[in-house]
């Protein structure tokens, strides 16, 4: 049998950053910034000349998704997200049914612009609701209450057949059975996908901050935090919507497989601000960076047409470790298949140490990590890394 | 040399901070015996560990020359002794080169118990004592309590007191007179033959050895042949002088001057403090008297962090060694340290002086085990061997019984912390024997184990006091009592370096407290930890880590692969640098602070 690249084997997508929000959250680490002013034309050309040049590199491959991330996207015109999609379907084949997916905020401003988001061709809306309580939604630093956002929810199912909507838990102050209560309402929203965050404490976020100065209070330990994710793992099964990823719960079918392209170690086109790729080109795994500043983005990608910052190949256990540590959040797991093609072997001894423990499992060809395992997952990697 | 009646030989007894420094620094001033361009604050204490101390640990010497009202030219011999405990014997030495002391007390504070030690020391010593009240010119200064304190505690008359601002100049001028006036002449027989007191030694890069010595009768002169009465050393004396504090070569130095030489002595460690110094040929037929060598009292363990780090270690330690006698080391090897040395100190504070060293002056990061004092074992077929580490305990069945060192401590301290101190000392096995007021400041002593002071005693009084204690101590030699070892095991194995001797009948509570500790310091693994404190097979003390249930990054999509790779390599790393028990990984910081006891 032919090898086959790694964007046939798990995929190929095209991931846009949209780097601005209206607020900056406490919890967030992710490359965004609060503007006054936002020249969506000249963005508009920037992100177009940044995705012809990506273009060039990439002839003939199927793009099977798009995703706009961000930031906050829904902050975006529906022009802007209009002719980005036309110069998109423009520059590659894509597949008979893309998946095409925009991140939004549930406030009512950006829920006008979900017509306009549709009509330019986004199929697939995923939002920000990250709670359903006005009070900690509050906490969280959200700009939306919980009314506003379910009215979002129903804008967004009328005009999307594909909605997924995020919540945060393990928040200050919340206990099981507010979890488990919160956790019951959003099943009977939801339509076919779930991204169910634990709440992290950043490093460099005003809650690393605070947590570090020891005024973050309340958070549930975490033997509650464990507690709090079987519980949401038994919620989420009884509801028809599995985990198939360490947060992420869909009906079987519904999974958002732009997201299954990074943890199937598919290639990706990574464009914005800050955005990272990984591209096989010519037999190497290719990992790229962009400039982080959106001025100073802007600026590169006008100024010299390209606004990559770091381009370098990934070695064989770079690429195998990678495609491990993504895998593994996988209910499907990794392909042993695919490491030892990479050339890469895993410590017998200690996988087995850790199947004896429980927390992994081996079937076939594919590895997994058990439920139990899942939770752990941090250690089984730094277990199966290479010393 | 100079005629008898024309010396004055002088040390200054002070607590830390109660301006000692200073004042000792303004009276080399006054007499101009350093320019100002080569005045540098606090002249005598010349180790950074010293200056960032604002304690002097070894003894340092000045020579003034000073033309009373008298109209007559004075040499004033000023020796600056070490202010700790744990260099006492030392602090005796410099004491019996001098006559007289002055006793400065900071008059805004009040004596404190680190001045009483060495005042005592200065008493035994029968010196002219000249209390002088220092900082007058503080709004705080109360000079009436403060001298009724110095009647009253140490039993001196303080009617005379000198009032002086040292920082100021106030009453330097008076000092000097009080010196002159107050102090007696040495003694002394030019024709007797040569007794000399070595008072101390140290290494100088240019050159080598050089001794600080005292004559007590006859004159040693350059190019004489000497020797050194206890260890039995011969040298030819290359290079004799003084201190003004620079050195200076002088030709002679006769009976009640104090003065230097260095005669090709290689090492620290052949010469000791209080040995007498002779000539090899019509020298002495007796030794001055109290000559003894010192004995550590406090040892632990010092390990390299990276063992690759061990050579450098041996190294650093043995040159150490070669410029300090009183520190000991030999090889020691742990299941869960590796390769480190096992060293014996003086004390606390000369265990921290030279663990500082290492880490500072030779950049080795260093993990020190619990310090422990030394056991008299007394075994059931009637022999004796010391213990040093308790690791090495033998089975208690062919022990008979094992002594303990214990210490007289005093402790001063305000009365409205006093109840918080009694509690200390008794929960550390203390034995009160005698309780004082002075104003509103208690006194007290206490007969402790040595074993329940060497740890964190210091740490804990200071905080139960908010710092207002003041604490001394002196050996008081050993004691029977019923200690038993008390080992530590992480998953069913034995952790050596957290092995302990305790008192049985306070076992079980220290049992309880490490376990309590060690479960908050040993992160989670994978499977659940039982962590026992037992003596013999009994075991007396338990806790349980539980097992580590969550530990995932909760988002991790493309642009997040690098950096949550990264994070785990570093993760990984990390985790090397903690010792492995077994299945078990304990963090360095966790052999020590597991023995701190938050009472």
């Amino acid at each position: 049998m032919a090898e086959l690249e790694t964007w046939q084997e798990a995929g190929f997508g095209l991931y846009l950053h949209w780097p601005f929000c209206a607020a900056k959250c406490p919890y967030c680490d992710f490359n965004s910034h609060v503007t006054a002013r936002i020249d969506q034309r000249a963005w508009t050309e920037a992100y177009l000349s940044e995705l012809r040049r990506a273009a060039a590199e990439t002839p003939g491959r199927i793009l099977s998704t798009v995703f706009f991330g961000g930031g906050t996207p829904s902050l975006m015109q529906p022009e802007t997200v209009a002719a980005i999609l036309d110069e998109v379907r423009r520059l590659w084949p894509m597949v008979n049914d893309p998946e095409i997916t925009l991140e939004a905020n549930p406030t009512s401003v950006e829920a006008g612009r979900f017509a306009g988001y549709a009509a330019a061709g986004v199929n697939r809306l995923s939002m920000g609701v990250q709670s359903l309580h006005d009070e900690d939604l509050r906490r969280l630093g959200r700009l939306h209450s919980a009314a506003e956002a379910m009215a979002a929810f129903d804008i967004a199912r009328a005009q999307f057949s594909r909605v997924s909507f995020d919540l945060i838990y393990a928040r200050q102050g919340q206990t099981l059975d507010m979890w488990r209560s919160e956790l019951s309402t959003a099943l009977d929203m939801a339509v076919d996908h779930l991204s169910l965050y634990q709440l992290t404490i950043e490093p460099g976020t005003a809650f690393g901050d605070r947590f570090a100065a020891g005024r973050l209070r309340d958070l549930p330990d975490d033997d509650i935090a464990a507690d709090m994710y079987e519980v949401t793992q038994e919620l989420c099964d009884a509801a028809g919507l599995p985990a198939y990823e360490v947060s992420n719960h869909a009906r079987p079918g519904s999974e958002s497989r732009h997201n299954r392209i990074y943890w199937r170690g598919g290639d990706w086109v990574g464009i914005g601000p800050g955005a990272h790729g990984r591209l096989g080109l010519g037999g190497t795994r290719m990992a790229t960076e962009t400039e982080l500043s959106p001025a100073l983005w802007l600026r590169k990608v006008t100024e010299t047409g390209n606004g990559e910052t770091l381009r370098h190949g990934l070695g064989l256990t770079e690429t195998a470790e990678e495609y491990l540590m993504m895998s593994l959040r996988l209910t499907e797991g990794t392909d042993l298949g695919r490491l030892a093609r990479l050339g890469h072997r895993l410590d017998d001894t200690r996988v087995a140490e850790l199947e004896e423990m429980g927390l992994l499992q081996r079937a076939g060809t594919r590895l997994r990590c058990t439920a139990q395992g899942r939770l752990v997952l941090n250690e089984i990697l730094r277990r199966l890394m290479v010393d | 040399m100079t005629e008898l009646s024309r010396i004055r030989n002088f040390s200054i007894v002070a607590h830390i901070d109660h301006g000692k420094s200073t004042l000792a620094d303004r009276l080399i001033q006054s007499t101009n015996t350093v320019s100002e361009r080569e005045m540098k604050e606090q002249l005598l204490d010349a180790m950074d560990i010293e200056r960032e101390r604002g304690i002097t640990i070894k003894a340092n010497t000045v020579r003034i020359e000073y033309i009373a009202d008298d109209g007559e030219l004075y040499v004033l011999n000023l020796i600056d002794t070490p202010g700790h405990v744990d260099f006492a014997y030392e602090v005796s030495r410099s004491m019996r080169a001098v006559e007289g002391s002055l006793l400065v007390v900071d008059s805004t504070q009040g004596v404190e118990a680190q001045t009483l030690a060495n005042v005592y020391q200065a008493i035994e010593a029968d010196h002219e004592i000249v209390p002088v009240l220092n900082k007058i010119d503080l709004p705080a200064a109360d000079c009436e309590r403060v001298a009724e304190q110095i009647e009253d505690v140490i039993g001196i008359d303080a009617s005379d007191a000198l009032r002086v601002s040292a920082k100021s100049g106030i009453g330097i001028k008076e000092t000097l007179e009080a010196i002159v006036t107050r102090l007696p002449a040495p003694g002394g027989d030019a024709a007797a033959p040569l007794k000399a007191m070595l008072v101390d030694s140290w290494y100088d890069a240019y050159l080598g050895v050089v001794v600080l010595i005292r004559v007590m009768d006859g004159v040693i002169r350059k190019g004489d042949r000497i020797v050194m009465m206890g260890t039995g050393g011969k040298y030819p004396v290359e290079r004799l002088g003084v201190f003004r504090p620079a050195m200076q070569n002088v030709d002679e130095l006769g009976p009640g001057e104090i003065g230097f030489f260095t005669a090709s002595i290689k090492q620290v460690r052949d010469t000791r403090v209080g040995d007498t110094i002779t000539h090899e040929k019509k020298g002495a037929d007796k030794p001055l008297p109290g000559f003894k060598p010192s004995v550590p009292v406090v040892f632990c363990g010092l390990f390299p962090v990276d063992s690759a780090e061990f050579e450098d270690l041996r190294s650093a330690i043995e040159k150490l060694a070669l410029n300090d006698a009183s520190f000991s080391y030999e090889m020691e090897t742990s299941a869960a340290l590796g390769f480190g040395f096992r060293c014996g100190f003086l004390g606390l504070l000369h265990l921290e002086v030279i663990r500082d060293r290492l880490e500072r002056e030779y950049d080795i990061e260093l993990i020190t085990t619990a310090p422990s004092v030394v056991y008299h074992l007394f075994m059931k077929d009637g022999s004796q061997t010391e213990l040093h580490n308790p690791a090495d305990m033998p089975d208690p069945s062919i022990v008979s019984h094992v002594e303990e060192p214990r210490i007289k401590a005093t402790i001063m301290v305000p009365d409205e912390y006093l109840g918080d101190v009694l509690k200390l000392c008794q929960d550390r096995r203390g034995i009160q024997l005698d309780l004082t007021y002075a104003g509103s400041r208690a006194m007290v002593v206490y007969d402790l184990p040595l074993n329940e002071v060497v740890f964190d005693f210091y740490d804990r009084l200071k905080s139960v006091t908010k710092g207002y204690a003041s604490f001394d101590y002196q050996m008081e030699g050993y004691r029977e009592d019923n200690l038993v070892k008390m080992q530590i095991l992480v998953n069913d194995e034995p952790v050596d370096a957290l092995s302990m001797m305790v008192h049985r009948d306070r076992a079980e509570m220290r049992g309880r407290a490490m376990c309590e500790k060690l479960k908050d310091l040993i992160p989670r693994h994978m499977f659940k930890i039982p962590i026992q404190a037992a003596i013999g097979g009994k075991v007396i003390a338990r806790e349980t880590l539980s097992a580590m249930r969550k530990d995932v990054t909760a988002k991790c999509y493309g642009g997040d692969a690098t950096r949550k790779k990264k994070l785990l390599e570093k993760q990984k790393a990390g985790k090397k640098k903690m010792r492995q028990f077994g299945k078990v990984e304990i963090p360095q910081e966790a052999f020590i602070s597991a023995l701190k006891m938050d009472e």
